[in-house]
């Protein structure tokens, strides 16, 4: 069975590849293979997270070399949840891009996309510091080239701010590995939990600032204030289904913050003390605060969206920063859905764009299908501003109740209930801007080259909005799942067993009773 | 050579740091060079400074040097320079398109100014 486990990050590294050496001219025949590599992707990824429901650690060590002398590849609870929401989100992400033709505007798409996949799943299923560099890599170059696919002015500009905020993360990311390195002598996650608890605390000078680096980079990623100013321009600006499987990168910040500050730097080690609470916490605040109030401010229905983001990561990271057990179950709630609502409005405003030629709030004549798109956005909205019924106002209620007894409860409960009502109010206006005065505007003729969208993308919009329904309809069994991965993050003690004990080659020899 | 090595290091990074805030692509991208030397030369130095050392460890050996950030300079490398070269491309294509190199958005100041 631990074999399977890097299946995962292997099937789309060959995929990739072979689509862009025998499905170059063919677009039917790449859209075929991505799909089928995606859905197997898919079923891969359920077996895996049903194999570890029990709470049991899946283990491969590249090579056969024992950690912490070789790389592994680890599966727990967090790890294998997070790769069947990307695997989902991807499918969908897929055939809105099949069916609103965004894949044939511009060459290589699906290879890119399958590169992008190998880059996250790696991501989530590595235990090794180094191999996390590397696989964030794989996914930021498989980004850059999806983020300027099809091309245009606008969207390059943007690709090179995107892109160089990106290399300077990477170069941060490898001044933290230097010295965490020189501070341990390892980076395989589970030798270094058990290596950072023995440094003497005189002695912590190194590995504070290497903390610090740290989760510097990881916010970068997850897109926290005042680190954020990449977000809006580059996911406006980038192709729809792009920005809709780009919902998941964020949360791949999110994964690492909760991965490597639950094991290696636990909220009671000394040497870390305050990080969470004094830093991380204000910043999440701040930003939902910006986020919300970017909502609000937004000219344009691609950028609201890509503020809503924003929003939606200073829920996740202000649950994340509790480091309570029932505050990062609630952020995993808030994940899975804040992930799915923000690639259904991503897709939405594509809808928008497709049916009347731009995406800017001014009210313009009826477009086509005002009111598919009209409703799908309202249930969109709705899920995103937390409105009861849909999984957004479940998240927030787990997220409330986490606050409660903290030390900033006041401030959380006060930031978060009125950023509700203002994104209710941003939701509000451009709605009704964009499908409501439609009416009152009168017809001159239609823009050029404005046309229905097609039903395959209407589809795949309503298959993660039903997600997004199932999510909020299971949100009992969700959410008891979720807290019993927490249980097991905060008690990492079968995962470094597991990846320690594991005999392999290098390993010391049992000795013969 | 400790002090060589670390100084080189600061120099590099903060050389680094004063182009890329000059928020021009080429500036930029030779910023974003000095900053990878920087780091590479920190990766390599994080395994501790041997000199004539083999990163091997053999039986007769008794002095040698840690192989490991060796590998890991080795990886950064090469991602470094296909990522610079990512960027060269993009930033070439972003100036030939709108014929302007600055990195920031100047859209909304070139209006205030034509208003004026």
């Amino acid at each position: 069975m631990s074999h399977w486990i890097i299946a995962p990050i292997i099937l789309p590294a060959l995929l990739a590849p072979f689509i862009v050496l025998a499905a170059r001219y063919h677009i039917g025949i790449q859209r075929v293979l991505s799909v089928a590599g995606v859905v197997a992707l898919i079923g891969l990824s359920a077996g895996l997270a049903w194999y570890v429901a029990d709470g049991s650690v899946l283990y491969y060590r590249l090579g056969d070399w024992a950690a912490p002398f070789g790389i592994v590849v680890v599966g727990d609870r967090l790890s294998t949840l997070m790769i069947l929401l990307t695997s989902v989100l991807a499918l969908f992400v897929l055939l809105y891009a099949i069916g609103s033709g965004w894949d044939n505007r511009g060459r290589h798409f699906h290879a890119l996309f399958q590169f992008q996949m190998m880059g996250i799943l790696g991501a989530f299923l590595t235990g090794d510091l180094f191999n996390l560099f590397v696989f964030f890599e794989v996914l930021l170059i498989a980004s850059y080239g999806l983020m300027i696919h099809a091309g245009g002015n606008a969207r390059l500009r943007a690709g090179v701010q995107y892109v160089l905020f990106n290399l300077i993360g990477s170069t941060l990311f490898l001044f933290a590995l230097g010295s965490i390195y020189a501070e341990t002598g390892t980076l395989n996650m589970a030798d270094l939990a058990q290596r950072v608890t023995q440094i003497g605390p005189e002695e912590t000078v190194g590995i504070r600032v290497a903390a610090v680096l740290l989760l510097l980079v990881f916010a970068i990623k997850a897109a926290l204030v005042p680190l954020h100013f990449w977000l809006p321009t580059s996911y406006a600006e980038a192709p729809a289904p792009v920005a809709a499987l780009f919902a998941i990168m964020t949360k791949v910040g999110a994964y690492a913050i909760i991965r490597v500050y639950t094991m290696i730097f636990p909220p009671d080690l000394e040497v870390t003390s305050g990080l969470h609470d004094i830093w991380l916490q204000p910043a999440a605040l701040a930003s939902l605060a910006v986020g919300t109030i970017g909502i609000l401010a937004a000219k344009s229905l691609d950028r609201l969206v890509a503020f809503s983001i924003v929003g939606s990561m200073g829920i996740v990271m202000i649950a994340i920063s509790f480091f309570s057990p029932a505050g990062i179950a609630a952020a995993l709630y808030y994940i899975v859905h804040s992930t799915l609502a923000g690639a259904v409005l991503f897709l939405i405003s594509d809808l928008v764009r497709t049916g009347r030629g731009n995406v800017e709030l001014v009210s313009q004549p009826p477009m086509f299908g005002t009111a598919l798109t009209a409703g799908l956005f309202f249930a969109g909205a709705i899920a995103m501003a937390g409105l009861p019924p849909l999984s957004g106002f479940l998240g927030k209620l787990l997220v409330l109740d986490a606050a409660l007894g903290t030390e900033l409860m006041v401030w959380t409960w006060a930031i978060v209930l009125s950023s509700s009502l203002i994104s209710v109010v941003g939701f509000a206006r451009a709605g009704s801007v964009v499908f409501w005065k439609a009416h009152s505007v009168t017809a001159d003729l239609p823009a050029e080259g404005v046309v229905r969208p097609s039903k395959l993308a209407y589809s795949a919009v309503g298959g993660l909005f039903a997600l997004l329904v199932a999510h909020t309809v299971f949100a009992g069994q969700v959410h008891g799942y979720t807290t019993k991965m927490a249980t097991q993050l905060f008690a990492p003690d079968t995962y470094i067993r597991t990846v320690l004990d594991t005999p392999g080659k290098l390993s010391k020899p049992k000795e013969d009773p | 050579m400790e002090l060589l090595v670390a100084s080189a290091i600061g120099v590099m990074t903060a050389a680094g740091i004063y182009l890329m805030l000059r928020l021009r692509t080429f500036p930029v991208i030779l910023g974003m060079s000095l900053l990878t030397y920087a780091v590479n030369v920190f990766l390599f130095a994080s395994g501790r400074l041997t000199i004539g050392a083999p990163p091997i460890l053999r039986d007769e050996v008794s002095v040698y040097t840690d192989p490991l950030p060796q590998a890991l300079v080795l990886t950064a490398i090469v991602i470094s320079f296909g990522m610079t070269a990512v960027a060269v491309m993009i930033g070439l294509g972003a100036f030939l398109g709108s014929d302007d190199d600055h990195v920031d958005d100047q859209g909304e100041l070139r209006e205030t100014e034509g208003k004026s």
